[in-house]
């Protein structure tokens, strides 16, 4: 019987594609949804156009020898045409083509991704320990504390914060710096707002109180009982602000607040293709095809890790797994029918 | 701060006149109190050292709120917690930290009360993480001797509260309160969300702790016969104040209170000749609200036996005199005259009624003749 029950169990094991393990094993709640995040197509892919984009972004030099074209160095003679135009794609050896003064448009956007991307991250990364700092603290103590942070979180949020860019970029003169600083700024109140609430619901719990009751000081409380509990929506967000960074970047880039020439960002870019997409479409159309790129993947990302932080849709992905693995006996039937009526009239 | 009375000697909680007032707001932007839910009003008991204290009451009557008072995890509006002779309501956090380890709470929830995002070895090794007493593999060895202890398996240190059932998550709370050996464990209802079979499991093993360790319990339950069975004195709530309290055998046998003798003629009985002889009182009407609530006694809008003056005049919390105390075993002394003793919580059966039950009195049909019960009887 139990022998029975252990072969049915392997049976489906192997019929889902996995190893067979010895004994069962707790699995933890970043297993699971590593598991089901595994199981999501758009979300793999989209990690995978993240990961090849950091690693294209790590090795633009490499990228750079390979070509022998220099980030900033123009090439009048091999990088315009007879009429001083840029040259197009694979034209003299620029992949993706030349800019206004026929500089390679491939290795300056595989530059631009770092700047992006390192802006991205790291903006959002400040703004998440930021705002989650912010929202426990607001939600855990409440009262005056609370109603101050909020009041300043809704203030932030309520803020135009494309003229504070511009204001903040005529006052200090733009740099990576200012633009970091901004994105941080705009990015950590959304952030404290989540954990506000959810911080707000959980201390409520019995474990808090029972925590309390230890004599766990507030900040133990706030980081140890409290913050494991938000990190699957801390995450979510996290993931979903990137893009947005990223954007916010290639705006203030773009209005020319942002990241100055000749350093080049995918937003400075754009802004000098404009002038010049009618003779050179390419410098206009790949910097901006990165960057649509970009954002979609990490969307999809945080779109992808908050359903598979989400439990129930475990049960959609096997009832998906069901289907296709139901319609794949079926057309094995179909076939098996097919070839005895072919033996048969054979 | 430390104040010493008579007998200290076996009380360790010594609650006195203890109030909880929650304020109730109104008003979108700028609050404002429009009332007090009166959680606890003047609620006076003491637990003594070793003994198990039973606090039982309907939803609402303020059973939790008053443990967590003497816990310490709610400040009281009013009156006095001693815990050890020292009064605990006016300490600081700090100061309260070493108290801490002599109270401890085990929750009724078993699925909230354990951090999901936590493992077992964690959450059982919280309370010496945070008073420093261990660290490292001394604690993980302290931790899993404490998983043995309550009955489960120390290699599952690793796993989360998922992973357990219902019964041994209770024990992994139960674990968790036992960490610091404290003197006093404040159970709130903490078998009523279990199946009955592992209520009996965890009941055994706190009064195995308790013989082990010396353990002091103030345990919360509206299931009586669970109250009963683990309880050496039992107090009785009712909208904030303690009705009756006494001897748990001598509350079960001789109710003196109409709400006691109400609340336990409600209770299941396991023999069906029983339940088929016993008259149930059948109460009519709710709990009226702890916002506003009735003058006098507070029971009487619901009394079957309620006259005018119970309208008036509040009962005090008196002992019998009516019936000669029985001698019970370990009785201290009385002819001292100590008033103490009348405190809830000790040797004396004390009433807050005008007009107690006396022992075969029908409350049942008294309602019914009184008609102010409406249907009283039910046969």
């Amino acid at each position: 019987m139990s022998n029975l029950t252990e072969v049915g169990f392997e049976a489906q094991q192997a019929a889902e594609g996995q190893e067979s393990v010895g004994p069962v094993e707790g699995r933890t709640q970043w297993q699971l949804t590593w598991r089901r995040l595994r199981s999501d197509r758009v979300a793999m892919i989209s990690l995978a156009v993240i990961v090849i984009m950091v690693i294209l972004a790590i090795i633009a030099p490499v990228f750079a020898a390979l070509t022998g074209h220099g980030v900033n160095t123009a090439y009048p003679v091999t990088g315009e045409n007879e009429v001083g135009n840029p040259v197009g794609p694979g034209v003299n050896g620029f992949w993706l083509g030349t800019d206004s003064v026929g500089r390679d448009v491939f290795v300056r956007i595989l530059y631009g991704a770092r700047i992006s991307l390192f802006v991205g991250v790291v903006s959002t990364a400040i703004a998440v320990v930021l705002g989650v700092v912010i929202g426990l603290v607001a939600g855990y103590f409440g009262g005056i504390v609370d109603t101050v942070l909020a009041r300043f979180t809704d203030a932030v949020l309520a803020f135009p914060y494309v003229i504070l860019a511009i204001a903040l970029a005529v006052v200090f003169g733009p740099s990576l710096t200012i633009i970091m600083f901004m994105v941080t700024f705009f990015s950590w109140a959304g952030i404290a707002r989540i954990v506000r609430g959810q911080t707000l619901s959980i201390k409520e719990k019995e474990y808090i109180e029972a925590a309390r009751s230890l004599g766990a000081g507030p900040f133990r409380i706030m980081f140890l009982d409290i913050l494991p509990n938000l990190l699957a929506p801390v995450l979510v967000i996290g993931t979903l602000y990137i893009p947005n960074a990223i954007v916010f970047e290639a705006t203030l880039s773009f209005l020319g607040l942002g990241v100055q020439p000749p350093t080049p960002s995918w937003g400075n870019m754009l802004a000098d293709a404009s002038n010049l997409y009618q003779v050179a479409w390419w410098y206009l159309a790949f910097p901006a095809l990165f960057l649509l790129i970009t954002t979609l993947a990490f969307n999809l990302l945080g779109d992808g890790i908050r359903d598979a932080m989400d439990p129930r849709t475990e049960r959609l992905i096997a009832a998906r797994r069901m289907r296709s693995r139901r319609a794949k006996d079926r057309k094995q039937q179909a076939a098996g029918v097919e070839a005895v009526a072919d033996t048969v009239n054979g | 701060m430390a104040q010493r009375t008579q007998q200290d000697d076996d009380v360790l909680v010594r609650v006195e006149n203890a109030v909880k007032y929650f304020p109730v707001k109104a008003g979108g932007f700028i609050k404002h109190t429009v009332g007090q839910v009166h959680a606890v009003d003047d609620v006076s008991l003491v637990i003594e050292r070793g003994k198990t204290l039973g606090l039982v009451g309907e939803t609402g009557s303020g059973k939790s709120t008053l443990a967590r008072c003497v816990a310490g995890l709610i400040p009281v509006t009013g009156g006095k917690v001693f815990l050890n002779g020292t009064d605990i309501t006016k300490l600081s956090r700090g100061a309260m930290r070493p108290l801490r380890r002599e109270v401890q709470m085990i929750f009724q929830d078993p699925y909230s009360s354990l951090n999901p995002r936590r493992r077992v070895g964690a959450i059982i090794g919280d309370p010496f993480a945070i008073h420093r007493t261990a660290t490292g593999a001394e604690r993980k060895r302290m931790v899993q001797e404490l998983m043995e202890r309550v009955g489960l398996n120390p290699e599952h240190y690793n796993r989360f509260p998922a992973e357990f059932s219902g019964g041994q998550r209770q024990r992994i709370g139960v674990a968790r309160a036992l960490a610091l050996r404290p003197k006093l464990i404040i159970c709130d209802e903490p078998v009523s969300a279990l199946d009955v079979s592992i209520q009996a499991q965890v009941l055994n093993l706190l009064s195995d702790l308790q013989q082990e360790y010396g353990l002091s319990y103030l345990f919360i339950a509206h299931d009586l016969e669970v109250v009963r069975h683990v309880s050496d004195k039992v107090a009785v709530m009712y909208l904030g104040r303690i009705g009756e309290a006494a001897p748990a055998a001598d509350l079960y046998d001789r109710p003196r209170h109409p709400y006691t003798v109400a609340l336990l003629s409600a209770a299941p009985a396991a023999d069906p000749d029983t339940a088929a002889a016993r008259q149930r009182v059948i109460l009519t009407g709710d709990v009226p609200s702890p916002i506003d609530p009735p003058a006098g006694c507070r029971f009487h809008p619901r009394c079957p036996k309620a006259q005018e003056i119970c309208a008036r005049v509040e009962p005090p919390l008196v002992r019998d005199n009516s019936t000669a105390q029985p001698a019970a075993e370990g009785q201290p002394p009385d002819d001292s005259g100590q008033p103490a003793t009348d405190v809830p919580g000790g040797w004396a059966h004390v009433t807050a009624c005008h007009f107690p039950v006396v022992p075969g009195e029908n409350l049942a049909t008294a309602g019914a003749a009184a008609g102010s019960a409406g249907k009283g009887a039910v046969a």
